[in-house]
């Protein structure tokens, strides 16, 4: 298979998206975020003028006309740039588009993509480095998607602008450089697909967005000490595959969760009590949470790093659960 | 002023304000009779805006309203006896039970949503107006909102990308304080603006923008289809404050009927209590109407009275209707979260 760096996957995705459905409107200005690759984007505009558009400093304002027009027909993309803006468009998204389809009865459908680039990024500070997906999926009526590699950024975003739902699409620019093998063929990753990112039977450790690479790079390290990681990442958290998250459990008995949000009802929060509901019999050691301290974000390097799931909190926490 | 519209359609406008006027009125008293419960919102005193504005409307336009959507809803056709099912939660209401009040919705009728929070179809109003100009119609989005939902910042963004990509939107606001009454009175606030006349706001983003009398059915009538054909035109954004003056039952969050509306009093008001006199002889938009299709000889006080009886009778239908239709299942709670 050929091999991709994945903003490339990204833009070929949204190329692709764009070229084959005219409904499909991008509000957007960089869709790369402040990424050295945003001039690339500019290439997109120039090639669909009408329908990719750089709209004002209005979150909420843009954020709803986009569901508007999803009401009536369109199948928008919405960037909002770092994922602590989806705070100034909360009334759009949370209180129109997630309950559009269920307080009409079944009647209207708001299929709008919410893009947005999450956590952590090296200085973002506490105004720019949120992860809302544990909020988010606190509202039903949102489909919650976290892709971590170049064949999923690509076909997973297909999936979003197909979809008949408000889609929450949130990526990561720390994945951006990460090069991947990604095929020729128009390929769309179904929502609801955990997906094994390498395998092993001492402990399961499930990851979300850029988490998924960092414990891939710890698992690497822990073999070095015999120790078998097996990664899971569970790709949609909305709609959720928990059945391949619990057929790994099964199997190694030990789990960490890996995730960007901060601690207290973050992502890692949920899907530890699902597990400890649904498998508490079949664990040999309490379940392990290695997420973003429960503090606003620093700015300082050495800050940032000490409160961030780093490489080295996973590798205790998986060594802790097998001692 | 009457609409200039021939007598049939004049007709028809005088049934769809007694329509409203009657179901509001049979819903309060469902609800001071404790028959169901919840917060409501009722459109009383604003009739001679939404319909003969709605009236300007195309098949095939985009409404979005708010928690005082019923006005609006019985004013493009919806079907009185769904509304009131939805109203009290029933299986047959327009949304299965699952809007209520403040969130009926019909899309076949145009409304995809129906938003009971303040300026919340503001941008979504402003999205509907993107889309059908993107797919090269000439339908229109048509945002009725009150007073209140301008001091939202959504509005202002809205007016402000409607008007920088000239998108086919009519921002019909219905001011009902026009006199600030209820400040006054300490109870429902008017709208709290250093932004005074509200004109000056979508003015101020270059959307033209006018006031009209929103009791006068005529000059509501003849703004708006001005508005509507300049929109369709490709002439952009329109915005047209309403203004009427507050129903005197409505001053509170719990209103009550000071008397059941009767034609008989568009020419004697004697028999309204005396602290609602004034509303009922200077305000009521629908007595103002009908006193004036008479004196214009359209219909005859013979007829007015029937059209009166006719829809008395459809709403007490539209009553029985909704009561006997059953609660939904409790299972379809889980329904409709995902499409």
């Amino acid at each position: 298979m050929r091999e991709l760096v994945y903003y490339e996957a990204k833009l070929e995705g949204l190329r692709e998206i764009l070229a084959a459905d005219e409904r499909v409107h991008l509000f957007a200005e960089s869709f790369l975020g402040l990424s050295e690759h945003r001039g690339l984007f500019r290439e997109i505009v120039k090639d669909y003028p009408d329908r990719v558009i750089a709209p004002p400093i209005s979150e909420i304002g843009f954020c709803g006309l986009a569901i508007g027009a999803a009401m009536a027909g369109l199948r928008p993309i919405v960037d909002l740039s770092t994922a602590s803006f989806t705070f100034e468009a909360w009334p759009q998204i949370v209180n129109e588009a997630a309950n559009a389809l269920y307080m009409s009865g079944g009647q209207t459908r708001a299929p709008v993509v919410f893009h947005m680039l999450h956590g952590l990024r090296g200085g973002g500070a506490a105004q720019h480095s949120h992860s809302p997906q544990a909020m988010l999926w606190n509202c039903p009526g949102l489909e919650i998607v976290l892709p971590s590699s170049p064949r999923d950024v690509r076909g997973l975003l297909k999936t979003a602008v197909n979809s008949n739902n408000p889609t929450i699409f949130i990526d990561h620019t720390l994945l951006f450089e990460l090069r991947g093998p990604v095929p020729e063929a128009d390929e769309a990753i179904p929502f609801g697909q955990a997906d094994v990112k390498r395998a092993g039977g001492d402990v399961t450790v499930i990851a979300t967005s850029y988490m998924v690479q960092r414990c891939l790079t710890v698992a690497d390290r822990l073999a070095n000490e015999g120790i078998q990681v097996e990664v899971v990442d569970p790709r949609t958290l909305v709609p959720l595959d928990f059945q391949t998250l619990m057929a790994s459990v099964e199997k190694t008995r030990r789990v960490v969760i890996v995730d960007e949000c901060h601690q207290s009802c973050g992502v890692a929060a949920e899907l530890a009590a699902r597990i400890g509901e649904a498998g508490f019999d079949k664990l040999q050691a309490p379940i392990r949470r290695v997420t973003t301290l429960d503090v606003p974000v620093p700015y300082s390097a050495p800050l940032e790093e000490f409160i961030s799931p780093s490489e080295s909190r996973v590798a205790d926490a998986v060594r802790a659960v097998l001692s | 002023m009457l609409p200039k519209l021939p007598r049939e359609s004049l007709i028809e406008l005088c049934r769809k304000m007694f329509l409203i006027r009657y179901f509001e009125e049979a819903l309060i008293g469902l609800h001071n009779e404790e028959r169901f419960k919840g917060h409501y919102h009722v459109y009383i005193g604003q009739e001679a805006t939404g319909v003969p504005a709605i009236s300007c409307l195309g098949v095939g336009d985009y409404l979005f309203t708010t928690h005082r959507n019923h006005g609006h809803l019985l004013a493009r056709g919806a079907d009185p006896r769904r509304l009131l099912a939805e109203i009290l939660g029933r299986r047959d209401g327009y949304n299965k039970g699952k809007g209520g009040s403040f969130h009926t919705n019909v899309t076949s009728l145009g409304f995809p949503q129906t938003s009971g929070v303040v300026g919340g179809i503001i941008p979504l109003a402003t999205g509907a107006a993107y889309a059908v100009r993107a797919q090269k119609t000439d339908r229109i989005s048509v945002c009725l909102f009150g007073d209140g939902a301008l001091e939202e910042g959504a509005a202002a963004e809205s007016f402000n990308m409607a008007s920088l990509w000239k998108l086919p939107v009519l921002y019909l606001c219905e001011n009902n304080g026009k006199y600030g009454q209820g400040k006054a009175a300490g109870t429902a606030r008017s709208s709290t603006m250093a932004v005074y006349p509200l004109t000056d706001l979508p003015a101020g983003y270059k959307i033209p923008a006018q006031q009209v009398d929103g009791t006068n059915a005529g000059a509501v009538h003849g703004v708006v289809s001005e508005a509507v054909k300049k929109i369709r035109q490709g002439g952009g954004p329109q915005f047209i404050e309403a203004q009427t003056v507050r129903w005197p039952g409505g001053v509170t969050n719990w209103p009550v009927v000071p008397i059941a509306t009767d034609a008989a009093i568009a020419w004697d008001v004697t028999s309204v209590p005396e602290a609602e006199r004034e509303w009922y002889r200077d305000s009521d938009p629908v007595l103002i109407f009908i006193r004036e299709l008479v004196e214009k000889k359209q219909v005859s006080r013979e007829e007015i009275s029937e059209i009166q009886q006719g829809i008395l009778g459809v709403v007490s239908q539209a009553v029985e209707f909704a009561f006997d239709s059953p609660y939904p299942n409790s299972e379809t709670a889980l329904e409709d979260v995902f499409a």
